[in-house]
């Protein structure tokens, strides 16, 4: 390992990284700009500035910036020394000439790197007194503010935008001290990652619109770690609180998962918590089909008169609660009389990704992702199902680029380098899918293919590979057979693929052809992403009986947990919902199983309450409330166990408050009684309670604060209801506290609940958390991945699909939409104003089949609504395929006939269904 | 109607001597404020007065509080045992001529007596607290107040020498004859005045309250009227000393005929319970070892050289 | 030892002549004290010349109490301001330490020379903006703060601050 010597003193190095990173591995305080741990180094903001001498007898050395400076062993390097450091604060005060007087109105003071960095090299008056350049802002979505006037151009946002998230619609313009970052014209960033420039900004360029709706400064902020509810991935996120609102999420690093970014919905989805659509408290429908409000504790009574009296009860659970809720659930109701809330066909495409991932087969994390030099993607729309995905295959193409700059000696940090050296050059990426993807822009080869075809095509690779060369050669097509080679000469080949076109024979044949591929490439690997953030969590569980199961047993009560039956069951969602005597709802959110229950009890959203999510990999990882519910919303898991054990407490609040004088005695967390049942009962989800330390964990003697140490406003927060300050709320449920005392430095990943260390107030304070820059974390990833095996499964059978077997009828394929497929984010006030308008999507040959021309509309009348969709030509659709947006209006069209729809006769639709018209309401000077 | 006039004698000393020392809470503060550049206690009724029964009031409203780890029959007898103490030192007190409750034979030593008893009381009140500071500020008391006494008494004795006789009236009378003992017996005086404010713990030798160092000393725990009990004790202590003072080195009654006996003995009084409020006002504490070396090293050996010189010059002059 | 003997009388005598100095109380509340501008009493908050709240709800004087009695939260009108949109203090904890007054980087928050706020319910000691913002611009006048910061609010387009060129034109390349 080499050495470097660095103010006398001796720093260990790691080959093939820069200084910047070596100084920052090593805990050193080295102010930087323009260099970030996931995109390498440009040199562009020159503040990283330190002198190296060229040997012992060197006294005057020269000034190097040292995220351009290769670790060699016995460097000598100053970063005390006068001249760099006077260096630094020049090139602060530099920056800082146009800075406008702008802190106390920004979004970002408080958490700024350029606040911390300025004050970190010691820049304290303003010498300059000339004029300040000046830009006009721009109108960038309902998403992220801009400010422009703010910039000290580190060029991070392009590079993040463009190099990183592959977005196109922002870019620098202008020239010398006139540089603009922007877009060409105002309008809405429309890259799935553009959130992530609030993060990346080192300043207050670009800043979180729906942060600023209730904006808080990050030292006010009660926040937990948690656990994204978008998809399947599970990024891991900071969610923050104050005053009862929701305030924002933000990045939570997992060196296997997000590392440093999230998706938007992720992102902004959470604001749902806030919605106007939340269930408050307890109700039960009246005649008129109005709800009455409840006590809790009437509701509750009324639920167990019905389990009581009622000959058969049923409880379906759902793969976006928590695996507590569900089992809390499953113990109400047995084990008989339970669903994990997923229809059939979810069941069995799930049970595909478990065998998977309990197999032998190399089943990569996302951060692997990245590293394998060719990917097929076969029926997965990464960017709108699992968007982190798409990310990380974003920059496995590129490791291309990583291989010409390998062979030509420069480093792989050297971003601007690389990227000139390899210019167009990337990794294959071969995508399959029946609609245009957000990847073809990477993608070495795009195949639009209806569903069976990709099955086809799978079939014949898979084929190829197991018979050896000449034997099938000529029965194979020539796409097939430049697949087969190309993934037969990788060096680390992935195959992709997913619950997202809701096909079972799609994975079935993803898992033939890694099994094939495995047999001859042995580093090959699959992934399968997951539906929802639990599904895989629910098929652990028990995925024995399925929604429709269940449903036609005809039920005399049934329970729904936190799930949207209309999504499950389709077009017959009204007559089986009508079947049933007793309907009880939980949930946090309007929907449609909501609007018809007899009793609906009110839920905790995931900011209220704990709960283990398993990830699409296998990863139990615990989600922390962020705040304690309202009212008499509480956990979902709350409400079922006290369902089962008759504890008579209106509130949740007060149960926890309650309980404190007891937690010496035998008291034990309700979910952690829960877990342990789970643990107990489920060999697979055995090492479950790995993934974070329960409720009486302590760190120093104390439990972990939830607020900075520096939380203001205490004795005056509630002081306009009662000026004697209330005691603090009491967590008796997880190891952490709704306080500001206690120790956060020191506590393991799964409990931080921010980041801060001193003179690092920003997000970027996270290396201070890190082994190494972009390492693991100090005290240990979060979570656990409970699924390993060495077993390889036997091959499906699928009936083989020959060019004559495919339909050619026009059939429908739902596309996931990152904004809007998600019901529950759908609900965020701004992330809803970015959902499509209906529309159905074919080419012109299937159009004119059908009979329809572009900007007609089609419609439909299921039993329970009707479905209004517009129509859009689009001849990089696969034939014979309609595509429509899987959204909560377009719920149940699956179950129609195409030839059933109706043209609508003088149809006035949206412009561009796939951009909502948003209104420019802001002031963009 | 012998009887009757004592009777009313003893309970006009008992209520006047009490009164004196309600009104000496006032009157301190009052004075220590004139001297300090403030005005004092001033809301009370006028110039203030009413505070001293404001306070007494305060004192029997209060809590009656015995802590419960604390010797509960010590700590309720202690504060008591000071008041007596002080009470019947002012049965000797020869007032004006014929105007006393007893005119002893061994008035001088009976009084020594007295103020020897109400070393107990904070002995007593310091040990039973079961407290800390309580127990240093009883272990400071008991200490100052022995080494203190010794010279206290050792100091009278030149006078009792030159009168040859323990009864203060005598020695008023000897006073009338000859002159005012602070003439003959200047060193006495001083020695016997810097001992009688240690033995009142008064500013500035309250060690054993001291409350920068022990919160509140002997009498931490204390509270309402057994505090109060302390606190009249403390001030019967200073009137008592000061009006010794006065009998023994300033002549008692004695003065010009334009006022009445008793007026002259409450002004010549009066003077020295000022002059105790004064070194209150002005003299920091000493540290508790330079009060014990000051006693024994410096107090002690200048009482004995003026006993001899007393005695010497008692024979010379016999001779 | 002479001296220190000496040293105590001539204490004495000094202490005794303080008889005849007048005392120094001023006698509240028959008789006014003065009180100099920046006293450090009730807390106001002021505005700008225009008329408009100062306060632009950064939170830095909730942070820097020390006894956490300022509470408020941010919220924008239509002109691009920020305001506070409730703004309490809770005097029964206040210690007029003068923090927020140092903290304010709009000059906002005032400290004036009233300290006569006592009250017998303690819930009365809880200012929400209404008892706490006043009509003048106390003890800064002139100040605007919005007329120094980068900013834009209505009435005030990008480049019309104190020091501040007109608008780039983005599209032109010239040097």
């Amino acid at each position: 390992m080499p050495v470097l010597i660095v103010d006398g003193k001796e720093l260990p190095g790691k080959a093939g990284t820069n200084v910047l990173e070596a100084l920052l591995s090593a805990g050193v305080d080295m102010p930087y700009f323009c260099w970030h741990p996931a995109m390498g180094s440009v040199g562009a903001c020159r503040q990283c500035a330190l002198l190296q001498y060229a040997n012992d007898e060197d006294s005057h050395g020269k000034i190097v910036m040292s995220c351009m400076t290769p670790v060699t062993d016995g460097a000598r390097f100053s970063v005390s020394a006068d001249r760099a450091s006077g260096f630094r604060r020049a090139v602060i005060e530099n920056l800082m000439l146009n800075h406008p007087h702008d802190c106390p109105v920004c979004e970002e003071g408080g958490e700024c790197h350029l606040q911390d960095m300025t004050v970190m090299v010691g820049h304290r008056d303003r010498r300059y007194q000339g004029r300040k350049t000046t830009f006009k802002n721009q109108y960038l979505g309902p998403f992220i503010g801009h400010e422009m006037n703010r910039c000290i151009t580190c060029y991070r946002c392009v590079r993040f935008y463009q190099d990183y998230a592959g977005g196109n619609d922002l870019n620098a313009f202008g020239s010398r001290d006139r540089i603009f970052f922007g877009r060409a014209e105002s309008g809405v960033l429309e890259n799935e990652f553009a959130g992530n420039l609030v993060e990346v900004c080192p300043t207050g360029v670009f800043t979180d619109k729906t942060l600023a709706k209730n904006y808080t400064r990050k030292w006010d902020l009660q926040s937990s770690p948690t656990i994204c509810q978008g998809c399947s991935i599970g990024c891991n996120t900071y969610t923050s609180e104050r005053y009862g609102q929701l305030c924002r999420v933000h990045n939570r690093y997992h060196q296997d998962i997000n590392g440093y970014f999230l998706c938007d919905r992720g992102r902004f989805g959470a604001q749902h918590v806030n919605s106007p659509a939340r269930i408050p408290q307890p109700g039960i429908r009246n005649e008129e089909g109005k709800y009455d409000p409840l006590s809790l504790d009437d509701a509750k009574a009324k639920v167990r008169d019905f389990i009581q009296h009622s000959s058969r009860t049923i409880g379906i659970g759902s793969p976006r609660a928590s695996l507590e809720a569900n089992q809390a659930l499953r113990q109400l109701v047995g084990a008989g009389n339970y669903s994990n809330g997923m229809s059939r066909n979810e069941q069995v495409m799930h049970q595909i990704i478990l065998d998977v991932l309990a197999s032998g087969m190399k089943t990569p994390t996302l951060a692997e992702v990245a590293e394998f030099d060719a990917i097929l993607v076969l029926g997965e729309d990464a960017t709108n199902h699992a968007p982190l995905l798409a990310l990380s295959i974003r920059q496995a193409v590129r490791n291309r680029s990583k291989e010409m700059a390998g062979d030509t000696d420069i480093a792989e940090w050297h971003d601007a380098a690389v990227r000139e050296l390899a210019q167009d050059a990337l990794s294959p990426l071969v995508i399959a899918t029946p609609m245009p993807d957000r990847l073809d822009d990477v993608a070495s080869q795009s195949l639009r293919l209806a569903p069976e075809e990709i099955v086809a095509l799978s079939t014949e690779v898979s084929m190829y590979l197991s018979a050896g060369s000449e034997s099938t050669a000529s029965q194979a097509s020539s796409v097939a057979q430049g697949l087969a080679e190309l993934l037969r000469d990788a060096r680390r080949p992935l195959i992709v693929s997913g619950t997202s076109l809701g096909d079972i024979n799609i994975m079935r044949a993803t898992v033939n052809l890694s099994l094939a591929l495995q047999a001859v490439n042995p580093e090959a690997g699959i992934l399968l992403a997951a539906d929802e953030c639990n599904s895989v969590g629910m098929a652990m569980l028990d995925n024995r009986l399925s929604v429709e199961e269940l449903v036609d047993r005809t039920p005399e009560t049934m329970i729904v947990l936190e799930n949207d039956l209309e999504s499950r069951l389709g077009a017959e969602f009204a007559k089986k919902m009508s079947a049933v005597r007793h309907l009880v709802v939980l949930d946090y959110l309007d929907n449609a199983t909501v609007s018809v229950a007899n009793i609906l009890l009110p839920a905790a959203s995931f900011a209220e309450a704990e709960g283990t999510f398993i990830n699409f990999e296998g990863r139990a990882q615990r989600n922390l409330a962020v705040f304690l519910p309202q009212g008499s919303i509480a956990p979902s898991y709350y409400l079922l166990s006290t369902l089962n054990d008759d504890c008579l407490n209106d509130s949740f609040n007060d149960s926890l408050n309650n309980s404190t004088e007891s937690v010496s005695s035998s008291h034990q967390a309700r979910v952690q009684t829960i877990i342990e049942s789970i643990r107990d009962e489920f060999s697979p989800l055995k090492r479950i309670d790995e993934c974070a330390p329960d409720a009486d964990f302590l760190v120093l003697g104390s439990k972990i604060p939830r607020m900075t140490h520096r939380a203001s406003g205490r004795t005056a927060m509630q002081a306009e209801v009662s000026v004697h300050e209330p005691k603090q709320p009491v967590d008796t449920e997880s190891a952490l506290a709704f306080t500001m005392e206690g120790n956060q430095q020191q506590a393991p990943a799964s409990l931080r609940s921010y980041v801060w260390s001193p003179g690092w107030n920003s997000n970027q304070s996270i290396y201070k958390f890190q082994t190494e820059v972009g390492g693991a974390d100090t005290m240990g990833n979060p979570g656990v991945r409970l699924l390993q095996g060495d077993a390889m499964p036997a091959p499906f059978t699928i009936a083989p699909t020959t060019a004559a077997q495919i339909s050619t009828g026009p059939r429908f394929v739902a596309q996931h939409h990152i904004f809007g497929s998600d019901p529950v984010s759908s609900q965020a006030q701004e992330l809803s104003t970015r959902i499509p308008t209906p529309y159905v999507r074919m080419n012109t040959e299937t159009a004119t089949t059908l009979g329809v021309s572009g900007g007609d509309g089609l419609a439909c009348q299921l039993p329970h609504k009707r479905i209004e969709l517009s129509v859009i030509l689009d001849d990089d659709v696969a034939a014979h395929c309609l595509v429509y947006p899987k959204l909560v209006q377009t719920i149940g069209l699956a179950d129609v006939a195409p030839g059933d729809l109706q043209r609508i006769a003088g149809w006035q639709g949206p412009k561009d269904p796939l951009k909502p018209n948003l209104i420019l309401t802001d002031r963009t000077g | 109607m012998v009887e009757l006039i004592s009777i009313l004698i003893i309970y006009g000393v008992l209520l006047g001597s009490l009164t004196g020392a309600a009104i000496l809470i006032w009157f301190e503060r009052r004075l220590l404020g004139i001297w300090q550049d403030r005005l004092g206690p001033n809301r009370v009724g006028p110039l203030g007065i009413g505070l001293a029964l404001a306070d007494v009031i305060k004192l029997f409203a209060k809590e009656d509080w015995i802590p419960p780890f604390a010797d509960r029959l010590m700590f309720v007898l202690a504060p008591m045992a000071v008041m007596i103490a002080m009470l019947m030192g002012f049965a000797i007190l020869p007032y004006a001529p014929g105007i006393h409750v007893a005119d002893l034979n061994i008035g001088l030593l009976f009084f020594l007596g007295m103020t020897s008893l109400a070393v107990y009381s904070v002995l007593l009140g310091g040990l039973s607290s079961n407290n800390k500071y309580a127990l240093l500020g009883g272990l400071r008391a008991a200490a100052q107040m022995v080494s203190y006494e010794v010279f206290m008494g050792l100091s009278l004795m030149g006078v009792v020498m030159l009168t040859g006789s323990f009864s203060l009236v005598e020695i008023v009378n000897y006073q009338q004859e000859h002159t005012w003992f602070i003439i003959p017996q200047f060193v006495g005086f001083v020695v016997f005045m810097i001992a009688g404010i240690a033995e009142s713990h008064r500013l500035p030798f309250d060690l054993p309250e001291a409350e920068h160092e022990l919160v509140a000393g002997f009498h931490t725990e204390y509270s309402g009227m057994k505090f109060g009990m302390f606190m009249v004790g403390e001030y019967l202590g200073v009137i008592l000393i000061s009006a010794i003072i006065a009998v023994i080195f300033f002549g008692g009654w004695l003065g010009p005929d334009f006022l009445p006996p008793i007026i002259w003995f409450a002004i010549k009084t009066f003077i020295f319970i000022c002059f105790f409020i004064l070194l209150r006002a002005a003299i920091p504490r000493p540290r508790y070892d330079q009060l014990m070396s000051f006693g024994w090293k410096y107090m002690l050996p200048l009482t004995l050289i003026n006993l001899l010189a007393t005695g010497a010059i008692v024979l010379w002059l016999q001779a | 030892m002479i001296n220190t003997i000496w040293s105590q009388l001539v204490t004495l005598y000094r202490v005794l002549l303080h008889t005849f100095t007048p005392a120094d109380t001023v006698q509240y509340p028959e008789e006014m004290p003065y009180l100099a501008p920046r006293y450090r009493g009730r807390i106001v908050l002021t505005r700008d010349p225009d008329g408009e709240e100062r306060c632009v709800a950064c939170n830095l004087c909730a942070v820097v109490c020390p006894v956490d009695c300022i509470a408020l939260q941010k919220t924008e009108d239509q002109d691009g301001r920020w305001y506070p949109e409730f703004f309490r203090i809770n005097f029964s904890r206040c210690i007029m330490c003068g923090m927020c007054e140092e903290a304010c980087p709009t000059y906002a928050i005032q400290l004036t020379p009233d300290f006569e706020m006592c009250e017998y319910d303690r819930q009365k000691m809880v200012y929400e903006k209404e008892h706490l913002l006043i009509s003048g611009q106390g003890k800064y006048p002139g100040y605007s703060f919005y007329g120094v910061a980068g900013k834009t609010i209505k009435g005030k387009a990008k480049g019309e601050a104190l020091n501040e060129e007109e608008p780039v034109d983005i599209r032109s390349l010239l040097p």
